[in-house]
């Protein structure tokens, strides 16, 4: 006869995910914006939505606000809100006039919001009839950063994804990487990769609009961030093959990304160690400097990003801290199931968010660091808590090698900072 | 539908989140999507509150638009009463909500809460975060304040003070002092740190002291109306405002104007002669209504300069500030469009700009010194030390902050003195990076032959690509001390533009100089 025999978690990816509903504290998609219009050139973002979406980009972006950027918001007034039929109108002025003002712009996004989407303002068919009217010289593509749909770095996601449909067609088999990152990171991902003979190698999003990376069934991508998962997913339907592989993250998420990639161009074991074990040196004396004050603290990580899985398996497996609970705001686990994979069961995992609840297990648990947004961080500070705010961890260079103690750096600077305080009278 | 990459406000529930923050034992709880929570950072980062704000959003999604919205905004309604316990709450919603046209406060009144719940309409396509803060505040006076006896002694209750509001913390420290001078005590300050069981008292108060009639002229009339409370119209910034608003109040509340004039330093430091260079500085004013009226005052009859131009952001205050623009003879600018705002500085050419973060940035742009007068104002506007804008130590603290970004007059005329001294060029550097220590002399590059590259260099950034500086102009203008040479360069190429000359000779440059002369 069976006796019962509980199933018993081993890793990560095989524990039950606590979903939460209630009051989320995050960002919505749009805030996406302020790192893609950087890496696109030569694209604007034309946010369609109310006030408060121009009041967000403007708190979140700082002083971007005041560099001319390349994003703005089409407030809707009482007026638009009346008929429909005027809200296009009112749309097509508008970006004709702003497309006048930037002649240096080749790619419009219409970015939608919670306002444009309750009131079924269709941007799809806005962007399809401004492509006819700017054509040649503009693109118009449409996407949702509303709150409604997606989450902080969704935006960049539901960006991309919405550019995957017009990419040009190629039978080549090239190597694409997907996810907007810094320069200087990027750079050195290609340069990885092509010292091991690795190439053609295409970006998504591309910097300028004419070095559009095409897509076919001899693609094969790789994704940079672990948030891309709708863009994968339209990838996938054009037919091009996904290499799954834990997040660049640290000198192993590096490596075992980087394998992944050799392993599917050919790469032999000697050119793979040849090309990767100075870096990897490099990385692991970078880490094992900045970790010294992570080793054997605790973690707790409300959902932001969905770099909490991928981040939490660098900080518990290469700077020995302990996740007590990895909290994302949304779980793509065909992309981070091989960072599930490798730690092992204990933490809790959650998706979703209430909010107070869940700050009611951070008081329970009282970790030695929380990573959680800047609504949350100060107010935990000033209960004793010691916090890492999150956002940074989107704005900094931290992927691959170089930057592997940059990122383990991130998180002991709060704890080390901590330490060095010394505000009270002595006794 | 309006392009807008900048907003002097926000929405009007950041309004209502400035009151709710502001005030304790009160919780807003606001009908939004996920998202919408970003404006809490304003409080935690901004003010630096060691708190989250006492706000609960409902974080509606896409997929309960089809379905039970109004369901979840009562669970949590119902939830944050249970979680907070205020004193009582508000109820309202965020611009998204505004269109799926639930009716929190309608809903709010169907659930047991036993506190009051106090709804709020704030429409969000037409109105913005002043007004938001202003009926929220005029709302909670409205159902909160009871009829009730005066104080035996002579109180006054103090009105406006928000979170996130410019130097609200210190103003409120600086006023009390005022009236204690004038033995006049404090029945209520309110929103700031305020509950709602202090909001029930307010009526006790022999009259009302409103210190931002942007936050709380709405709940003063109110009171006005309904218990007969008058309320003060001066607002104390700047010496003489002071002086009028220590006899206002005294009158008001029929007691003698005393003050303490001991601390107040800023009419000597104006009087004493190292500030006779700033007679006739050429200002220009941008802000919220009541700091740009006050600091108008302050600028013409206290520092000796010249306002050169003026507005506000805020539309609700625009009559006010023509009137006052009409008193200065110059244009009033009442817009919430940051290019008009800088295109008018330009068109002005001010020596100096008073306004807020945005201006500062206009300023820099321009390269004309700033001092920021209002709100909105990043992080390094909420400083730890004591800073106040009203009052005495008001009136110090604004001397001191305007004066800072100009050169000071002696370092100016000591620059115009030995401008073509050998070691005090433009190009030596500071003398103690050993700037002057002799070097060996590049005949390629003296120090003249620098300085024509750095001019051919600097022309196309000028913007007249068509202007053409003949040598002996160019001569001259390179004499001109540096930190003044660009606006001379800018004003003589917009002088030869507007009489229609595409040559600038040397006779161009000095009547140009003729005509800015003031």
């Amino acid at each position: 006869m069976n006796t019962p025999n509980p199933i018993t978690a081993t890793t990560c990816r095989d524990t039950p995910v606590l979903k939460e509903r209630g009051q989320r504290e995050v960002f919505c998609g749009l805030t996406g914006i302020i790192w893609l219009h950087r890496k696109m050139q030569d694209a604007f973002f034309l946010v369609i939505g109310s006030r408060t979406c121009a009041h967000l980009l403007q708190s979140a972006a700082g002083v971007m606000i005041f560099a001319e950027p390349r994003f703005g918001t089409a407030i809707l007034e009482e007026t638009d809100l009346a008929g429909m039929a005027d809200a296009h109108e009112e749309l097509d002025r508008e970006v004709a006039r702003l497309l006048s003002r930037r002649p240096d712009i080749k790619q419009l996004f219409l970015v939608g919001s919670c306002p444009s989407e309750v009131i079924k303002l269709d941007l799809a068919r806005a962007a399809e009839r401004l492509t006819q009217v700017h054509a040649p010289h503009v693109r118009v593509l449409n996407y949702s950063g509303s709150g409604i749909e997606t989450t902080f770095t969704q935006g960049e996601d539901a960006c991309l994804a919405s550019m995957v449909p017009v990419l040009p067609t190629t039978d080549q088999r090239e190597l694409l990487l997907v996810g907007a990152l810094p320069d200087v990171v990027e750079d050195q991902a290609v340069s990885l990769l092509t010292q091991m003979g690795i190439g053609p190698i295409r970006v998504l999003p591309a910097p300028r609009t004419a070095e559009t990376p095409g897509v076919g069934p001899n693609t094969v991508f790789a994704c940079l961030q672990p948030f891309l998962g709708d863009t994968a997913a339209a990838l996938t339907r054009r037919g091009a093959h996904h290499i799954q592989a834990p997040f660049p993250f640290g000198e192993e998420g590096t490596t075992l990304w980087l394998r992944a990639i050799a392993d599917e161009f050919g790469v032999d074991e000697t050119t793979f160690e040849r090309v990767t074990a100075a870096p990897r040196a490099r990385a692991r004396k970078a880490i094992a400097n900045a970790s010294e004050h992570l080793n054997g603290k605790t973690i707790f990580f409300m959902p932001d990003s969905q770099l909490e899985i991928p981040l939490a398996r660098f900080l518990t497996r290469e700077c020995g801290m302990e996740a007590i609970e990895i909290g994302q705001p949304f779980i793509h686990k065909g992309l981070v199931g091989p960072d599930l994979d490798l730690m092992p069961a204990g933490p809790t995992i959650s998706e979703g968010q209430d909010v107070d609840k869940q700050l009611d297990r951070v008081r329970a648990a009282r970790p030695d660091l929380t990573v959680c947004g800047l609504g949350l961080a100060n107010p935990l500070e000033a209960e004793g808590l010691t916090t890492k705010w999150a956002i940074e961890l989107v704005f900094t260079p931290v992927h691959f090698y170089e930057q592997a103690g940059d990122l383990a750096g991130l998180f002991s600077r709060p704890v080390r900072r901590r330490a060095l305080l010394k505000l009270e009278a002595a006794e | 539908m309006k392009l807008t990459v900048w907003t002097y406000e926000g929405p009007p529930h950041v309004g209502a989140m400035r009151v709710a923050t502001a005030m304790k034992g009160l919780h807003y709880v606001l009908h939004a999507p996920q998202g919408d929570t970003y404006a809490d950072l304003l409080f935690t980062m901004i003010e630096r509150r060691d708190h989250r704000p006492p706000v609960t959003y409902t974080t509606f999604e896409g997929r309960d638009l089809g379905e039970d919205t109004a369901g979840i905004f009562k669970v949590t309604c119902q939830e944050a009463y249970d979680r907070f316990q205020p004193q009582a709450m508000i109820v309202g919603a965020s611009c998204t909500a505004e269109l799926i046209q639930d009716d929190p406060g309608g809903l709010a009144e169907t659930m047991q809460i036993p506190v009051p719940v106090i709804p709020l309409e704030l429409p969000s396509y037409q109105r913005k975060e002043n007004f938001g803060s202003d009926e929220t505040f005029y709302q909670i006076v409205r159902a909160l304040a009871a009829p009730m006896d005066r104080t035996p002694d002579v109180t006054v209750n103090i009105l406006g003070p928000l979170a996130l509001g410019f130097r609200h913390r210190d103003d409120i420290e600086e006023v009390k002092g005022l009236l204690f001078e004038m033995g006049i005590g404090i029945n209520v300050v309110a929103p700031f740190d305020a509950t709602p069981e202090d909001i029930t008292r307010l009526g006790a108060a022999h009259a009302n002291v409103v210190l931002y009639p942007e936050h709380a002229e709405s709940a003063a009339r109110h009171l006005e109306r309904t218990f007969d409370q008058p309320y003060t119209k001066t607002v104390p910034i700047g010496v003489g405002a002071t002086h009028d608003f220590v006899a206002e109040v005294a009158a008001l509340c029929g007691v003698e104007p005393r003050k303490d004039l001991s601390r107040l330093r800023q009419p000597w430091w104006s009087k004493s002669v190292d500030s006779t260079y700033l007679t006739g500085k050429r200002v220009f004013l941008f802000g919220d209504a009541t700091h740009v009226k006050a600091a108008a005052r302050i600028a013409r009859d206290e520092m000796g300069f010249e306002v050169v131009g003026l507005g506000c952001y805020n539309r609700e205050f625009a009559r006010p500030i023509r009137e006052l623009a009409k008193e200065f003879n110059v244009p009033a600018l009442i817009t919430d469009d940051y290019l008009e705002v800088e295109k008018a500085i330009e068109d002005a050419a001010p020596e100096m700009i008073l306004g807020t973060q945005m201006e500062r940035h206009i300023g820099k742009r321009l390269g004309i010194p700033c001092a920021v007068i209002s709100a909105p104002v990043h992080v390094q506007d909420f400083p730890a030390r004591y800073s106040p804008q009203m009052g005495w130590e008001g009136a110090n603290v604004i001397f001191d902050t305007w004066i800072h970004p100009l050169v000071m007059g002696l370092e100016e005329h000591l620059l115009a003195m030995f401008r073509e001294d050998f070691e005090f060029h433009d190009e030596a550097g500071p003398s103690h990076h050993g700037g002057h220590a002799p070097k060996p002399v590049d005949a390629a590059r003296t120090p003249d032959r620098v300085e024509e590259e750095r001019v051919s260099e600097a022309q196309p950034e000028t913007g007249s690509d068509v202007m053409v500086w003949l040598a002996d102009a160019e001569m001259e203008l390179k004499k001109i001390p540096f930190f003044v040479r660009g606006k001379a360069r800018r004003n003589t190429e917009k002088f030869a533009a507007d009489q229609g000359l595409h040559e600038i000779s040397l006779d161009t440059l000095y009547e140009a100089k003729a005509h800015f002369a003031r």
